[in-house]
């Protein structure tokens, strides 16, 4: 099963994966801030990633990784 | 669990000092990923510009030098007619390349040089506070055109890809735009024909990108991509404009 995973601490909060970039839409910006005051992005719902790696292409940083 | 997507040896772990949403980090990622993937880390030379990525000789994990603004092209033909074995790309922003460094571009191209240019089209002055670029488009407001860039004044913008066809010497020429992932696929395509082609001695490779620069626009990250597909790409239409390896076939 594929598996995204978000590196909080990366991510500058930007929500350009949180958009159509995701084909399942399961990733948002989180209410909580990390430690430089950026709203990370975060996982809804792991079981349905397709591991497309359209998030990660996306990712200035890159703060996203995927896993199969 | 096996990693099918992560940060590419190709970079260093620096994080990178870039704005939110900016477009320089996706191409960063797309040269490191060529570094590992093509093997030429270890005799990679990149050039870093003026501009926000001045700072990529840090973002690199492959040799840097980082000469005065818009010179990259210069430093490149040095390098790579003095060491054929490395890899020369050389990373340059729209004001770097399409104005303070339109001589040397010019004329790299038109000798045909063995190198790679990787061109960020974001059609400001990024770093120095959003000042007009000469890719600027027409209308488009920046800090010097603050009513928007009124042609009569500030004449037209330049199209770097269609200004270097009409000379005999380029090999590659290619817009792409990373503000989508069918753009960006597109652009990771068009990297790696222009890597290989130094690899294989085709001579002058320029690989154009449209990016984001949320901060200097004005928009927010999300309306930054659809900014380009709505304004910026009719402008400055993607697709190849020199593939001489198209032609000899
Ligand atoms: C010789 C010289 N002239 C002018 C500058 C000021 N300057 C710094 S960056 C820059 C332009 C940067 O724009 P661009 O190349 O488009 O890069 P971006 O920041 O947009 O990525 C200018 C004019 C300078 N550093 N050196
Ligand atoms: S890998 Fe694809 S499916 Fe999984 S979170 Fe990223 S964009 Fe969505
Ligand atoms: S694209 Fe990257 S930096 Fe932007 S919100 Fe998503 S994970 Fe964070
Ligand atoms: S000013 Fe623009 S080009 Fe420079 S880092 Fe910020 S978003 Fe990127
Ligand atoms: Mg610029």
């Amino acid at each position: 099963m594929p598996q995204v995973k978000i590196l909080e601490e990366v991510c500058k909060g930007c929500g350009l994966c949180c958009d159509d970039v995701c084909p399942v839409n399961i990733l948002i910006l989180a209410n909580r801030i990390n430690s430089s005051g950026y709203h990370p992005a975060e996982v809804t719902d792991n079981t349905k990633c397709t591991g497309c790696g359209y998030c990660f292409k996306i990712c200035p940083e890159p703060a996203i990784e995927v896993y199969k | 669990m096996k990693q099918l997507f992560g940060r590419p040896q190709g970079l260093t772990d620096v994080l990178q000092r870039y704005c939110p949403g900016c477009g320089h980090g996706i191409v960063h990622r797309i040269i490191g990923d060529l570094l590992v993937k093509l093997d030429i880390r270890e005799r990679a030379v990149g050039i870093a510009p003026v501009g926000c990525s001045v700072f990529a000789d840090e973002y690199f994990n492959c040799d840097m030098i980082q000469p005065p603004h818009g010179r990259g092209p210069a430093v490149s033909t040095g390098i790579k007619r003095a060491r054929p074995d490395c890899f020369v790309f050389s990373y340059q922003g729209d004001g770097d390349l399409a104005a303070i460094g339109t001589a040397e571009i010019v004329h790299a191209a038109a000798r045909n040089e063995n190198i790679t240019i990787i061109f960020i089209n974001n059609a400001i002055f990024g770093m120095t506070g959003g000042q007009l670029a000469p890719t600027t488009l027409p209308g488009m407001r920046s800090t010097t055109s603050v009513q928007g860039r009124d042609i009569k004044t500030q004449g037209y913008p330049i199209k770097v890809c269609e200004l270097l066809a009409g000379l005999d010497g380029p090999h590659y020429l290619v817009r792409t735009a990373v503000n989508a992932p069918k753009n960006i696929i597109a652009t990771e395509k068009a990297l790696k024909t222009a890597f290989v082609n130094q690899l294989e001695n085709k001579g002058f490779s320029m690989v154009e990108i449209l990016s984001m620069c949320p901060t200097n626009w004005g928009l927010t990250p999300i309306q930054s991509k659809k900014w380009i597909d709505d304004t910026m790409i009719k402008y400055y239409p993607l697709g190849e404009y020199r593939n001489r390896a198209k032609e000899e076939r």
